[in-house]
C-alpha cells in the first residue's frame, strides 16, 4: 500500500483511549469497516496566552458589538435594523432600499477577497479568531468550566454514574446554555423587529408567529452549534474550511510544530539535559493535544481539521517556559521558512509576495470605491417606465403629449420636495403637476404628461432625459433617461 | 390530477417514487459498511496501489438521510405527490389561492369597508382615498386610458369634461362595473357612398367649428339629420344612453381630421369597455369610481 497523502491521513486522536488498531490484521482476512461513526466527545483543556487574549479580545469585539448594536438609536429609530417587510435597511445614517442591492453585493466581495487575502497570509485566521462558531464555542465552553470544572473535571463528571451532583451541574450548565442561545436568538430577531418593541412583546408573550420562530430557531442552533456540535461544524459541515485549505500556499503562516527542534520526542525530568539523553525539546507532555479544540494532535503536521486557533501555542509556549526552553517549538511559521530554515525576518519578507500584494490592492480599491459611492450617493432614486398604450397623444393646438410613469423614491428620512424638469427637443416640457412632495423614505408613482410643440420635432422617437431635484437642497438630483416618440 | 390520460400513469408513477424512496433506504444501509482487505480503509483504490484511509463521518450525518427518507414519504401521505392520491390533508394549490385570498380580504376589507359607506363626492375629495382609487387606477385602468386618465386614441379621455355614457358617479360607476359596449355601424350606404360620406363628414367639421367646406357641409346636412341624428341627436350632441358621442365639442374618439371622420362613417367603429364586476370588489370599484369622478373635477389641469 502506498502511503497515503498527509490530507487524507486519519490522525484524529481521541482523548479518551487510542483508537484500535487495524481488528484483523491477518492475511487476506476480510474486515468491515464502518464507514459512519459515533462521534468522540473532546475535552479541550483551558489555555491562556498570548493568543488565547486575542481570541477573546475578538470574542469581546464581536459580541459587544452584536448584542449590544441593536439597542443603539440613531434619527429616533434603531440604528441598526433590517426591516424587512417594508424592504428597507436602516444601518446608522445611511438607507438601502431594494435597489442598493449592488452594496450587498460589494460587501460580499469585500469579504471574500479579505477571506483570500487573510488566509493567504496566516491561513485559517478567520477561522481561528472571529467567525462565530469558534466565538460562541468560546463563550459556551467557558460556561461549561465554570460550572462543571476543566478537562480532567468534566472527563470524570461524565465517566461517573448519575449523581444527584452530575444532574445538577448538567442542569446548571443546559439551563445557562440555554439562557444565552435564547438571548442570542433574541437579538437575532431584534435586528429585523425592532429590538425594544419585541421586548415588550417577550414580556407580555405577543410575539408574532414567525419572530417566534426565529428566535427559537437562531436560539437553538446556537444552543446545538456551540453546545454539542462544536468542531464537527468546522469538520463535516463548513464549506470555507475545506477552500481555506486550497488557498495556503509555501509561505503562508500556519501552526507548526518544529520537528527538527522537538524530537525526538520524550519524557524528562526539569533539569535533566535534554542533549545528554539525546532528546529534542518536545517533552511529550499532549498538552498541545488536551487543547485543542479539533482534538489533533498539531505535530502530525498540518491537517484538515487544524482551525488555526493556537490553542497548542500558547500550551506549549507555557510548558517551554517551565522546561526553560524557548518558546515557539510549536508557532506560527510557513513551510518555507521550515524547509530553508529561514529567519523570521526573511520569512516575514516572503510576505510580500505577488500573490498577498494583489489580493491587498483589490481589497482596497473595491473598499475605496464604495467608501466614494457611498459618500456620493443621492437620497433620491427615480424610476420612468413610458406608457406603452398612449404612445403619443395629440392634444390642443397640435401638441404632441407621452405619457410617464415616475416612480420617485424619497430614501432621505426627511421630507422633501422634488421638481420634476425634462430635458429634449427644444420646447419640450412636463405638461402636468411639476412638483411633488414626498415624506420620509417614502416612494410615489407620478404620471407625468410631457408635451412638445407641433412641428418641434420630426417623427420618431427621440432621446430625453428626466431630471428630479429636491427643492432647496443643493445636489440631490437624479437625471434618467427616456424616450419621446412623435408621430 | 386528471392530466393523465389514463390511470396507469397514476400507478406508474406512484410505484417510481416509492421504489426509489425505498431504493435510497437499502442503499445507504448497505454503503454504510464495506468489506475491505485491510483494516481502517475505505476500500477505493486508485492507480493500481493508491488506497485511502477511513475517516468515518459522524453517524449523525447518516441519520441526517434515514431522516430525510422518513420525511418524504411522511409527506406523501399528508401531500398529493404519489399519482392521482391526494394525500391526508387535502391540500390543493386552488384551496391555498382560495385561503389566501380570504385571508387578504379580511385583512384588507376593513380599509375599504371605511370608504365603502361616504359617498362619492367626498371620496373624490380625501386624498387617502384617491392616493388608493388612483393604485387601483394605475393596475387595472391605465392600460387602456394611459396612466392619467387622458386615454389615447379610441380610449376615451376620463379627465375632460366630455362623458360618452354621463360622468356622474352611477353612470361612472355602471360603465366600470358591466362594462360598455360603443358601436357606430357602417353607414356608407346610407349616406350614399364616398361622396355623401365626404358631405357628411364636413357637417361634422362643422358642427365642430373646425374648418370645413361650406358646400359640402350644407349637402351632407340633410344626410345627417335623416341617418346620424338617430344617435348623435339632430343638434349632434350625442345620446349618453347608447354612448354616442357629443360631435359639436371638438373632442374626438377616433380622430377629427376628415380622412378619419369619413373612415368612422364608412367603416363604422365598435369600442369595448370590459366589466369588472367579476375582477373588482363593489368596494373598490367604488374607490375608483371617486378617482375616475376627481379626475375630471380636480382644478384646471396644469399646462393648459
Amino acid at each position: 500500500m502506498a502511503q497515503p497523502s498527509l490530507v487524507l491521513t486519519n490522525t484524529r486522536k481521541s482523548n479518551q483511549a487510542a483508537p484500535p488498531d487495524g481488528v484483523g490484521g491477518g492475511a487476506a482476512a476480510v474486515v468491515e469497516t464502518e464507514l459512519y461513526a459515533a462521534d468522540q466527545k473532546i475535552y479541550p483543556r483551558a489555555v491562556s496566552g498570548w493568543f488565547a487574549a486575542w481570541r477573546w479580545a475578538l470574542v469581546w469585539a464581536t459580541q459587544l458589538a452584536f448584542y449590544g448594536g441593536a439597542w443603539l438609536t440613531w434619527n429616533d429609530r434603531q440604528a441598526i435594523l433590517f426591516d424587512i417587510v417594508d424592504r428597507k435597511f436602516f444601518i446608522f445614517g445611511l438607507v438601502f432600499w431594494p435597489q442598493d442591492i449592488i452594496y450587498l453585493a460589494v460587501l460580499l466581495i469585500i469579504a471574500a477577497l479579505s477571506l483570500f487575502l487573510f488566509t493567504a497570509v496566516a491561513g485559517r485566521l478567520w477561522c481561528g479568531y472571529a467567525c462565530p462558531q469558534t466565538v460562541y464555542t468560546e463563550i459556551f465552553m467557558w460556561l461549561e468550566r465554570v460550572i462543571e470544572g476543566d478537562r480532567l473535571r468534566r472527563m470524570k463528571l461524565d465517566r461517573g454514574g448519575l449523581s444527584a451532583r452530575k444532574i445538577g451541574l448538567k442542569a446548571a450548565k443546559h439551563a445557562a446554555w440555554i439562557a444565552l442561545a435564547l438571548w442570542t436568538g433574541f437579538t437575532f430577531v431584534g435586528y429585523v423587529t425592532p429590538i425594544r418593541e419585541l421586548w415588550g412583546e417577550v414580556m407580555t408573550l405577543s410575539t408574532g408567529p414567525w419572530e417566534t420562530f426565529w428566535v427559537l430557531f437562531y436560539g437553538f442552533a446556537t444552543y446545538g452549534n456551540a453546545g454539542w456540535m462544536r468542531e464537527q461544524v468546522c469538520i463535516y459541515m463548513c464549506p470555507y474550511a475545506r477552500f481555506q485549505s486550497a488557498m495556503f500556499d509555501r509561505d503562508t503562516l500556519i501552526i507548526t510544530y518544529d520537528r527538527e527542534r522537538g524530537e525526538p520526542r520524550g519524557g524528562r525530568a526539569r533539569r535533566a539535559d535534554a542533549a545528554a539523553l539525546g532528546l529534542g525539546h518536545c517533552v511529550d507532555c499532549d498538552i498541545c493535544v488536551q487543547v485543542c479544540p479539533t482534538g489533533i494532535d498539531i505535530r502530525d503536521g498540518l491537517q484538515y481539521q487544524c482551525i488555526g486557533c493556537a490553542a497548542c501555542v500558547d500550551g506549549c509556549d507555557h510548558v517551554m517556559d517551565k522546561m526553560g526552553y524557548p518558546r515557539g517549538l510549536i508557532r506560527y511559521s510557513t513551510q518555507n521558512a521550515m524547509e530553508q530554515r529561514l529567519t523570521g525576518t526573511q520569512m516575514m519578507a516572503h510576505m510580500f509576495r505577488a500573490r498577498v500584494l494583489v489580493y491587498t490592492g483589490i481589497v482596497w480599491a473595491v473598499i475605496i470605491a464604495t467608501a466614494i459611492g457611498l459618500y456620493a450617493r443621492v437620497p433620491l432614486k427615480v424610476d420612468v417606465i413610458r406608457d406603452r398604450a398612449a404612445i403619443a397623444r395629440e392634444v390642443e393646438g397640435g401638441q404632441i403629449e407621452n405619457i410617464y410613469r415616475l416612480q420617485i423614491m424619497n430614501t432621505a428620512e426627511t421630507r422633501r420636495v422634488f421638481d420634476i424638469h425634462v430635458e429634449g427637443p427644444p420646447s419640450l416640457q412636463v405638461a402636468s403637476e411639476a412638483r411633488v412632495e414626498l415624506d420620509a423614505t417614502a416612494s410615489r408613482m407620478v404620471p407625468v404628461r410631457v408635451r412638445l410643440a407641433p412641428g418641434a420635432a420630426q417623427p420618431g422617437t427621440h432621446r430625453i432625459e428626466f431630471v428630479v431635484s429636491a427643492v432647496g437642497v443643493e445636489g440631490v438630483a437624479v437625471r434618467e433617461k427616456s424616450v419621446f416618440i412623435v408621430r | 390530477m386528471s392530466q393523465f390520460t389514463s390511470a396507469f400513469w397514476d400507478v406508474y408513477v406512484g410505484l417510481i417514487s416509492i421504489i426509489s424512496i425505498i431504493a435510497c433506504a437499502v442503499f445507504l444501509k448497505v454503503q454504510s459498511v464495506r468489506k475491505t482487505a485491510e483494516a481502517d480503509t475505505s476500500g477505493h483504490v486508485w492507480d493500481e496501489d493508491l488506497t485511502e484511509y477511513n475517516n468515518p463521518l459522524p453517524r449523525w450525518w447518516a441519520w441526517l438521510f434515514y431522516i430525510t427518507i422518513a420525511f418524504s414519504l411522511g409527506y406523501l401521505v399528508l401531500y398529493p405527490g404519489l399519482g392521482s392520491y391526494g394525500g391526508t390533508l387535502g391540500w390543493t394549490q386552488l384551496g391555498q389561492l382560495e385561503e389566501e385570498t380570504q385571508a387578504a380580504n379580511s385583512r384588507f376589507g376593513p380599509v375599504y369597508e371605511k370608504f365603502a359607506a361616504q359617498d362619492v363626492a367626498t371620496l373624490a375629495k380625501a386624498p387617502e382615498a384617491l392616493a388608493i382609487g388612483q393604485k387601483l387606477f394605475l393596475n387595472h385602468c391605465s392600460q387602456c386610458h394611459a396612466s392619467d386618465g387622458r386615454g389615447s386614441r379610441g380610449f376615451p379621455n376620463l379627465a375632460d369634461k366630455d362623458w360618452l355614457w354621463g360622468g356622474t358617479p352611477e353612470a361612472i360607476k355602471t360603465s366600470i362595473t358591466d362594462g360598455r359596449a360603443g358601436v357606430m355601424p357602417p353607414l356608407g350606404a346610407a349616406v350614399g357612398g364616398d361622396e355623401g360620406a365626404t358631405n357628411v363628414a364636413h357637417y361634422v367639421l362643422k358642427l365642430a367649428g373646425r374648418t370645413h367646406e361650406g358646400l359640402r357641409a350644407v349637402n351632407g346636412e340633410s344626410k345627417f339629420k335623416t341617418v346620424c341624428a338617430a344617435c348623435h341627436g339632430p343638434e349632434g350632441s350625442g345620446n349618453p344612453q347608447l354612448g354616442a358621442p357629443n360631435l359639436t365639442d371638438d373632442i374626438w374618439l377616433h380622430g377629427g381630421g376628415q380622412s378619419a371622420i369619413i373612415e368612422t362613417i364608412l367603416k363604422g367603429r365598435s369600442s369595448q369597455m370590459p366589466a369588472h364586476k367579476d375582477i373588482l370588489s363593489p368596494a373598490k370599484i367604488h374607490l375608483l369610481t371617486a378617482y375616475v369622478h376627481s379626475l375630471s373635477r380636480g382644478g384646471a389641469p396644469p399646462g393648459k
